[in-house]
């Protein structure tokens, strides 16, 4: 899902959009309208325009998954729990999901924390290394 | 509060399949269920004029088209039919589309059907590579299971309103008790605090007994004009008052399954009242009374944490007070005003489709005063709501 977001130079953003005559991002990129049902844009997808959304905010809630999931989660093997972090973004004034970095876990967390974006590995196959974007905890 | 209203329709039968896991067909469980309903309502099945089924998309074709499917099991008998799915809500638009029959006129007498056989574990979503597909994105993303969203919701509640383990344990430890005397449960088992905790971590904060299993089950109901119910020789039925299946209002700030991410409120103030609280206040102010009418309620226990949130989305309390309402022992049976009488989604499990129906099932044997072994004292009046995938939900009152 590499259009969800990108990563050059290390630097990771989410690629959402948002609509030019009211202001609201969209995750995902949403192509179709603007879905602000006061904005008066012409809502046929010509007011959305590509976003790049700000990269760091603080954790709404958190919680982790000790158990493998269904697919179509691709799990290690052996199984390993992952934790995910829904997180408010102050300039977008929205709460983005996703999972936090390896190696944290719940107890690494709290409601209120600071954290921003990353890279980290969500499966490998024979392919590839399948990349997606994470919470890291970072200093106040 | 006001006697009546002229969009009451009558309930005037009843009938559940056990829940539990029979490893059967659906359409079992539902033939079960509308038989038991009409027998209760001491209606023919040849003279109902609308079958409402609720749809249940895991089981192939017959799911898809559950109405004709329910229909069939019957008889056909020429009656007009519709299926509906809206997720965990699917049952109260059945009933919705039905009530909107009998008070059109377009029919005196109308069946509502639901029922499923759920698999073990995790709800999966529908197979298949499905990019475009948000329910089977975050799972492919994030790994966001159900209980993922339920673990976030718990952790909030603790991190805002300062409601511990023990809180979420005791609510489980009401609603098994609850659950003792309830026929159609699929437990029936006293749990302790101690048992709660010492059950595996699913999603911390919430362990295996904070979190609602998947289950098979089936729920229908005898739904008909006042002026029928009278002429039937019942001059004071159970009554539906209100239903409401309003959707979100721009911007939702809470996520919801299967959300990656809020709307923002960037360009619209968010509204006054959250997503399942604007559920409830439409019920409430279609039937004319109000949180502190209320005998009981049957709320949508998918977690243990999860119901106190619905204390305060209906009313029971001010946002922030579910712990202290849940402590004070106005939740249980034989407090102010018990929540889940039936033993909730925690004796019972998801059988999606027949949850909300099997809600007003609970609701009308309790407003009979024939709720044995957990009836609430004097019921006049009772709530139930539930809330789905992708803004789907509902809040239904039910009085006698
Ligand atoms: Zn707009």
């Amino acid at each position: 899902m590499a259009e969800w977001f990108t990563a050059e130079d290390g630097a990771v953003r989410l690629v959402g959009s948002r609509c030019d005559t009211c202001g609201t991002p969209y995750f995902p990129r949403n192509t179709l309208a603007c879905r602000n049902p006061q904005c008066a844009s012409p809502k046929d997808g010509s007011e959305l325009a590509e976003y790049l959304f700000s990269t760091r905010g603080r954790i709404w809630s958190y919680a982790d998954a000790r158990y493998k999931p269904p697919p179509p989660y691709v799990s290690s093997d052996p199984f390993e729990p992952y934790v995910v972090a829904a997180v408010e973004l102050e300039v977008e004034q929205m709460v983005i999901l996703g999972q936090v970095v390896r190696g944290f876990t719940v107890d690494d967390l709290a409601v209120g924390m600071p954290v921003e974006l990353a890279l980290g590995v969500l499966y490998e196959d024979e392919e590839a290394e399948h990349t997606v974007w994470m919470w890291r905890p970072v200093d106040a | 509060m006001p006697d009546t209203n002229d969009r009451d329709i009558a309930v005037l039968g009843a009938g559940m399949h056990q829940w539990g896991k029979w490893g059967r067909n659906f359409v079992e469980y539902g033939l079960v269920a509308a038989r038991a309903a009409l027998a209760d309502a001491g209606v023919d099945h040849r003279d109902v004029g609308y079958i409402a089924g609720a749809d249940t998309i895991r089981n192939g074709y017959p799911g898809f088209v559950s109405g004709a499917t329910f229909a069939q099991a019957l008889g056909w008998s020429g009656a007009r039919i519709s299926s509906s799915y809206a997720a965990c809500a699917s049952g109260a638009q059945a009933i919705a589309n039905a009530r909107a029959q009998i008070l059109a006129g377009l029919t005196d007498v109308a069946l509502v059907v639901g029922a499923d056989a759920a698999p073990k574990g995790f709800f999966q979503p529908v197979g298949g590579e499905r990019r475009d597909d948000p329910d089977w994105l975050r799972f492919h993303l994030l790994g966001a299971t159900n209980p993922i969203y339920f673990a976030l919701y718990a952790r909030r509640r603790m991190a805002l309103h300062g409601a511990t383990l023990d809180d979420f344990a005791a609510v489980k430890v009401k609603n098994a008790k609850h659950g003792l005397n309830n026929p159609y449960a699929r437990y029936r088992k006293e749990v302790s605090a101690e048992e709660v905790a010492a059950s595996a971590v699913v999603s911390d904060p919430l362990r295996l007994l904070d979190i609602c299993a998947t289950s098979d089950g089936g729920a229908a109901l005898v739904l008909t004009s006042m002026e029928y119910a009278r002429r039937h020789g019942i001059a004071d039925p159970v009554r539906v008052r209100a239903l409401s299946t309003v959707t979100p209002t721009f911007p939702k700030t809470v996520l919801d399954l299967p959300d990656f991410a809020t709307d923002s409120a960037v360009a619209v103030e968010p509204p006054p009242r959250t997503f399942r609280s604007a559920i409830a206040h439409a019920a409430y102010e279609e039937a004319g009374i109000g949180p502190a009418d209320l005998s009981f309620a049957e709320v949508y226990d998918l977690s243990t944490a999860l119901e106190l949130d619905w204390y305060e989305d209906i009313g029971l309390c001010e946002t922030g007070g579910a712990e202290d309402l849940l402590r004070s022992g106005a939740t249980t049976l034989g407090g102010r005003v018990p929540v889940n009488p039936s033993g909730g989604l925690s004796c019972f499990g998801e059988a999606i489709p027949a949850q909300a129906i099997a809600q007003i099932c609970e609701l009308t044997w309790q407003l009979r005063g024939r709720a044995e072994g957990r009836q609430v004292d004097d019921a006049l009046a009772g709530i139930a709501v539930n809330q789905g995938l992708f803004g789907h939900g509902s809040a239904i009152i039910a009085t006698r």
